[in-house]
């Protein structure tokens, strides 16, 4: 794919936000975890994109749409390498990967059924116990949860 | 309003700890008192536990406070629906302390977190019940005078007994060495023994519960192996008779050792070792009632008159 038809296929932003590197699989994922899906604004997604580093990558472009840090950082417990470039005026005025934060507060569910987070009205806590071996420990019952099986509230 | 609360054995100190055992020290010398006179406190049971709550209740009365409270999630609201925040906030308008067993894990954090007044755990699910490990580190303590260096030997059901892991989790500060004796199938899970390698806790597992075991132990942690754990009753049939202990297996023990049991007890101690002075079992239940007044009286921060 030359670089032209890459533009065509994902067109440039004048001001917003561009989520890159996403694995394809964890795309959607990523959609839903920022409620991408209840925007007003203009968005462009792209998945199984050829990239050089990934192979195959997913990309979400949102016009005129800044998220707070934290929210950005909630993509961190589903795809750790995901890069948010920061578009003003057609610059790039900040590029950064996604960073896992200590504590995830009612991002993921705790797949212990017995947990008092699964039976009351009240927001999940996890602590991130590894971050290269993605480790998190329910702040509640315990219960430690790996990555491939972390499933979003 | 920060509020002391008592929700897990791992959030103590080694000081804490220390300073519990010698409160409950003190109140196995004066157990009848009136320092919570004009408190009221409120024992919740959304699970029915009697001798959890028959033990804290005492503890509180001979303290001179008053009870309120249920012993059965059924006669109360939770039944229609109401959560356990807002029976909580209710609760706290009345109650000075809540003491709370409930079905669910991590019940209690979450009740510390939301209620303005101190929360006691007595119990949350399969999680912690931290007021059962103070009153067995108490026994403990008070029948080796010390828990530095000891060997304990635990037996029976590893795997799903939550009183040997908070055991050893607050045994961490006093340098054990655990001998872990249990079947393949209720054998200790990798946590507990990852937790022994990272805090440099010694410990050996075997299947046999020989002689040689007990001989050169200093505390015997007998624990309840139920039927329902397993998925081959056959298997529950041969296990239950290989970790009962007999009082002739008792001979060649020392002379410090003592026979821990949390309580309900089945056929894992045989009854000729009641006898025997070294069962501590039902004395150890004893101990649970100075080491609920320790806890009682730390949450509500009354310095003792010692």
């Amino acid at each position: 794919m030359n670089s032209n038809k890459k533009e065509l296929a994902v067109a440039a932003l004048e001001n917003g936000t561009v989520i890159d590197h996403i694995p394809p699989k964890a795309l959607f994922k990523v959609v839903n975890l920022l409620g991408i899906q209840c925007l007003e604004s203009s968005v462009t997604i792209g998945n199984n994109l050829d990239s050089k580093r990934m192979g195959k990558k997913g990309i979400i472009k949102v016009a005129n749409v800044f998220f707070p840090e934290s929210t950005l950082n909630r993509i961190a417990v589903i795809a750790p390498n995901v890069k948010i470039n920061v578009i003003r005026n057609f610059e790039i005025v900040d590029k950064h990967c996604v960073t896992l934060p200590d504590e995830l507060t009612d991002i993921v569910k705790c797949n212990n059924p017995k947990c008092i987070s699964n039976n009351e009205p009240m927001a999940t806590r996890f602590h991130v116990l590894n971050r290269t071996n993605l480790l998190l420990q329910c702040h509640y019952c315990g219960k430690k949860i790996e990555a491939a099986d972390i499933t979003l509230k | 309003m920060e509020n002391k609360s008592f929700v897990s054995i791992s959030e103590l100190t080694k000081e804490e700890i220390l300073s519990l055992l010698d409160d409950a020290s003190y109140f196995e010398s004066n157990p009848n008192q009136r320092i919570l006179e004009g408190r009221v406190l409120a024992t919740l049971f959304f699970e029915p536990s009697t001798r959890t709550r028959l033990s804290f209740e005492t503890a509180v009365n001979r303290l001179g406070g008053r009870i309120i409270g249920f012993s059965d999630a059924n006669t109360t609201s939770s039944s229609k629906g109401e959560s356990l925040k807002d029976t909580i906030m209710m609760v706290s308008n009345y109650a000075d302390c809540i003491i709370m067993r409930h079905y669910l894990e991590g019940a209690a954090q979450y009740a510390s977190e939301i209620s303005p007044v101190s929360i006691v755990n007595a119990g949350d699910g399969a999680n912690q019940h931290p007021s059962q490990t103070m009153l067995d580190l108490y026994s403990i303590y008070k029948t080796q005078g010390t828990l530095e260096n000891l060997t304990i030997t635990l037996v029976g059901d590893l795997k799903y007994g939550r009183t040997v892991h908070s055991l050893i989790q607050a045994m961490r500060f006093f340098n054990p060495t655990f001998v872990f004796v249990a079947c393949d199938e209720l054998r200790m899970p990798d946590e507990y023994k990852d937790y022994c390698n990272e805090h440099g806790i010694k410990y050996v597992e075997t299947h046999d519960f020989s002689e040689e075991v007990i001989n050169n132990t200093d505390i015997l942690y007998m624990t309840r192996v139920q039927r329902e754990r397993f998925t081959d009753l056959m298997e529950y049939e041969r296990v239950k008779n290989v970790y009962t202990l007999r009082n002739s297996m008792l001979s060649g023990s020392k002379p410090n050792l003592r026979i821990l049991h949390p309580l309900p007890r089945v056929s894992e101690i045989a009854y000729d070792c009641d006898e025997n002075p070294k069962a501590y079992y039902f004395q150890q239940a004893k101990n649970g009632l100075y080491a609920r007044q320790a806890i009682i009286c730390k949450v509500l921060g009354i310095k003792l008159d010692k």
